[in-house]
C-alpha cells in the first residue's frame, strides 16, 4: 500500500477576488520508506504540497490520501491529532522551541502531544539524540546551537514519536553546503535506520541528487518523476 | 499540567524586564488595596468604638420627634417614668443587651462669676453611665480619673469650655438652666475633671449627676431624655434594633403612653455616612485594581502572543492539540497573577505589620494623637488575592484564545 497517493490535486488560493492556482492537478504516488524530493523554481508549488501532504492545508479539489487517510475530510482537531501521530517536521529555520534544551525539544512531542510516561520518554529521547549525535549538547538551548545543531535536534523531533514520514520544506535553505550534506546525509540514515520516509524539497542541485526519488514540479504541475536508483542501475 | 506551567515559567523568564514591570505593578496595586483596606478599617474601628463606647452607646432610645429636635434638647419630649419602665421591662428581655444608662439632657448657661456661656449638659448616674460608655472615664484630660464618674454636686466639662472660661478642676461655677415651664434656676457645682473634646454629637457635653439635673429642672417626676444602651456584641445591633423596635411599638396605645422611637449609633452620628464613604472609596479603589491587573496581563499576553506566533504555529503543526496551546498561555497569566499575589500579599502584610510597630499618630478633629493599629482579615486578603489571580487570568483569556486559533500555516509564514 502506497503512503501517499494524489490523484488530479489541485489548490487554489483565493485572494479576494484573484484566484491563484498553486497547484494544477498533481498527480503522483510516494511508497513507504522511500527517500523523496519535490525540486523546482520558486513558485513552482513545493511549499503548497508539502503542506497538504501534512494536513496542514486541505486541496481545492482532487483527491490526497496520506496512511489510507482522505485528509481532505479532516477537521482542525483531527488533523492535529493525524500529524502529531504519523507526521514529523521539520523547518527551513529550525525553529525549536527557545526556551527549551536540545533534550527537552526533543521530548516535547512526547510531553505535549502524545503523553509518554516519563520512563519510555526518557529513553526513546537519549536513543534519538544520540542517532542524531547531539548527545553532548542535550542540555543547550537553541541559542547556543549551531545551525546544523538545530537542524540535527529538529530532525531528532521530527521522528522522536515514531512518525511515519517527516516533511521537511528547503531544510538546508539557511545552511552551509557542507553542513547541508551533512544534515541530508542524516535524514538518509535515519530512513535506513527507522523505516521513515523522508519527503523534502529544495532549489540546490546537489542535494536533489542525494534524494532516491525526485519529483520535479513546474508552475503547479508535476513534469517528472525521476527515480534516481533506477537511473543509476540502467 | 506542570509542563504547561514550566514552560509557561521559563517564557516568563525569558522577558525578564517586562515580567518583573508587571508583577511590579500588580503588586503596587495589592499593597495599595491592602494598605487602604487596613488603614481605613482600623480608623473606622477605632472612630466608631469612640463613638459608640465613649459617647452614644450602640442604641438609643428617645420619645418620637426629640431626634428630629436634638440640637434644642427639648424638656417637653421627655419621657416619663412609665416609658422608662416600660424601655426597662423591654430591655430585660434581651440577651444581647450588656447594660443601659438613662440621661437627662439640657441647654444651660455656665457661669464662672465673670464670664457666661452656653453648655449641653448631661445629668446621667455614674456607674450606668460609665458601664454603658466604657470608654468616657478614659477621657478625662485633668482631675480625677478613678471612682464614680461624677459625684453630686460635681460636674465634668470639656477642654474647649475649660479653656474659653478659664476655669480649673476644682473651681466652683455656676449652672443656670430654664425648666419647661420657663422658670430659671442656678445651682453651684464644682468642677471635677475636664474631658477632650471628641468629634461627632455628644462630644462637647458637660456631664453632672442625674439627681442634680432634675433638681435643677425642678422635674417632679423623673423623666429622662434619653436612654444609651450597651450590647454585648455589636455584631447583633442590626437584630436587636428589630427585636426592640417590635418591643415597644407592639405594647404601646397611643393614646395614653408617647410613643418611643429606637435609633442606632450610625443614625445619630454624622460619621456613619464618612464611615459608607469609605466603604465606597474600597470598591473604587479595587476597581482600580481590577484595572490595573487586567490592563496590565493583557498587554504583555497580547505582546506573548505576538512575538511568538511562529513559535506557536511551529508547536500547533507538529500537533500539539488547540487546547493544549490555550492553557500555555493561560498559564503563563495564571502564574503572573500567582506570583503578583503571593508578593503583593507578602509586601502589603509587612507593610502592616511595620505600621504596627512604627505606629503612625495623628490627629482627627479636636483629638490629637490617635494611634493608627491597621489591621487586615485573612479572609479580606484572601479575597483580594483570589480577585487578582482571577483577573488575570481572564486578562489571559483573549489572546491565548487568539494563539489556539492561529491556523500554523499563517502563524509559520509570519515574519
Ligand atoms: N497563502 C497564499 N495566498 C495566495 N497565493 C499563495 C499563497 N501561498 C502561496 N501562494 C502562491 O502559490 C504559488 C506557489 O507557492 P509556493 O510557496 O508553494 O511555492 P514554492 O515552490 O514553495 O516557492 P519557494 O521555492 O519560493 O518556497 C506561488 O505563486 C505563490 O505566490
Ligand atoms: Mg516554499
Amino acid at each position: 500500500m502506497s503512503l501517499v497517493i494524489a490523484s488530479d490535486l489541485t489548490k487554489i488560493y483565493r485572494a479576494g477576488d484573484i484566484e491563484v492556482p498553486a497547484i494544477k492537478g498533481a498527480d503522483f504516488v510516494i511508497e513507504p520508506a522511500s527517500f523523496v524530493a519535490f525540486v523546482g523554481p520558486s513558485g513552482s508549488g513545493k511549499s503548497t504540497l508539502l503542506n497538504m501532504i501534512g494536513c496542514l492545508d486541505h486541496p481545492s479539489s482532487g483527491t490526497l490520501t496520506v496512511l489510507d487517510t482522505d485528509i481532505a475530510k479532516l477537521d482542525r482537531r483531527a488533523a492535529a491529532e493525524f500529524r502529531g501521530k504519523y507526521i514529523g517536521f521539520i523547518f527551513q529555520d529550525f525553529n525549536l522551541v527557545p526556551v527549551l534544551t536540545a533534550y527537552e525539544n526533543i521530548e516535547y512531542p512526547l510531553r505535549m502531544v502524545q503523553q509518554w510516561p516519563a520512563a519510555k520518554r526518557r529513553e526513546q529521547v537519549m536513543r534519538l539524540l544520540t542517532a542524531v549525535g547531539m548527545e553532548a549538547q542535550a542540555d543547550k538551548r537553541p541559542d547556543q546551537m549551531s545551525g546544523g545543531q538545530k537542524q540535527r535536534v529538529a530532525v531528532a523531533r521530527a521522528l522522536v514519536s515514531n512518525a511515519r514520514m517527516v516533511l521537511a520544506d528547503e531544510p538546508t535553505a539557511n545552511l552551509d553546503h557542507d553542513t547541508a550534506y551533512r544534515i541530508i546525509e542524516l535524514m538518509r540514515r535515519m530512513r535506513d535506520e527507522f523505516g521513515t520516509t523522508f519527503i523534502f524539497s529544495t532549489h540546490d542541485p546537489k542535494i536533489m541528487a542525494e534524494a532516491e526519488v525526485t519529483f520535479t514540479l513546474e508552475d503547479g504541475r508535476v513534469l517528472s518523476r525521476n527515480n534516481q536508483q533506477e537511473v543509476a542501475h540502467a | 499540567m506542570l509542563d504547561v506551567l514550566q514552560i509557561a515559567g521559563r517564557n516568563l523568564s525569558r522577558y525578564r524586564r517586562r515580567t518583573l514591570l508587571t508583577l511590579l505593578l500588580i503588586v503596587i496595586g495589592m499593597v495599595a488595596v491592602l494598605l487602604f483596606i487596613a488603614v481605613t478599617g482600623s480608623f473606622k474601628a477605632m472612630m466608631v468604638g469612640q463613638i459608640t463606647d465613649s459617647v452614644l452607646g450602640h442604641l438609643e432610645v428617645h420619645r418620637k420627634g426629640y431626634v428630629a429636635s436634638i440640637d434644642t434638647l427639648p424638656l417637653n419630649l421627655n419621657m416619663q417614668p412609665g416609658a422608662v419602665a416600660r424601655v426597662g421591662e423591654a430591655l430585660e428581655q434581651i440577651d444581647a443587651v450588656e447594660t443601659w444608662s438613662p440621661r437627662v439632657k439640657f441647654g444651660a448657661m455656665f457661669s464662672n462669676f465673670t464670664e457666661t456661656t452656653s453648655i449641653r449638659v448631661n445629668g446621667v448616674d455614674p456607674g450606668r453611665e460609665a458601664a454603658t460608655v466604657p470608654l468616657l472615664p478614659g477621657r478625662m484630660i485633668e482631675g480625677a480619673r478613678d471612682g464614680a464618674l461624677v459625684g453630686k454636686g460635681e460636674i465634668v466639662i470639656p477642654v474647649l469650655l475649660a479653656r474659653g472660661m478659664k476655669v480649673a478642676v476644682g473651681d466652683t461655677v455656676v449652672v443656670v438652666a430654664t425648666n419647661r415651664d420657663g422658670s430659671v434656676n442656678g445651682k453651684t457645682f464644682v468642677i471635677r475633671s475636664i474631658t477632650e473634646g471628641i468629634s461627632g454629637p455628644g462630644g462637647r457635653d458637660g456631664y453632672i449627676h442625674i439627681d442634680d439635673a432634675r433638681d435643677l429642672l425642678r422635674m417632679k417626676e423623673a423623666e429622662v431624655s434619653e436612654i444609651a444602651i450597651r450590647l454585648s456584641d455589636p455584631a447583633q445591633l442590626e437584630r436587636v434594633t428589630g427585636v426592640l423596635r417590635q418591643a415597644l411599638a407592639g405594647g404601646s396605645n397611643p393614646e395614653a403612653k408617647p410613643v418611643l422611637e429606637v435609633h442606632t449609633w450610625a443614625e445619630l452620628s454624622p460619621f456613619a455616612s464618612l464611615a459608607k464613604m469609605i466603604d465606597l472609596m474600597t470598591v473604587f479603589i479595587k476597581v482600580v485594581l481590577v484595572s490595573i491587573v487586567l490592563v496590565s496581563v493583557m498587554n504583555v499576553m497580547v505582546m506573548a502572543v505576538y512575538e511568538r506566533i511562529r513559535e506557536i504555529g511551529t508547536i500547533a503543526a507538529i500537533g500539539t492539540p488547540p487546547s493544549r496551546i490555550l492553557s500555555l498561555f493561560l498559564g503563563e497569566g495564571l502564574l503572573l497573577g500567582v506570583i503578583g499575589t503571593a508578593l503583593g500579599t507578602a509586601v502589603s502584610l509587612a507593610v502592616i505589620y511595620a505600621l504596627n510597630v512604627w505606629p503612625v499618630h495623628f490627629a482627627f478633629g479636636q483629638q490629637q494623637d490617635l494611634v493608627l493599629a491597621p489591621e487586615i482579615g485573612a479572609l479580606q486578603v484572601a479575597g483580594i488575592a483570589l480577585m487578582v489571580v482571577g483577573v488575570a487570568l481572564l486578562a489571559s483569556l483573549q489572546p491565548a484564545w487568539k494563539a489556539a486559533r492561529l491556523d500554523p500555516i499563517d502563524a509559520l509564514r509570519h515574519v
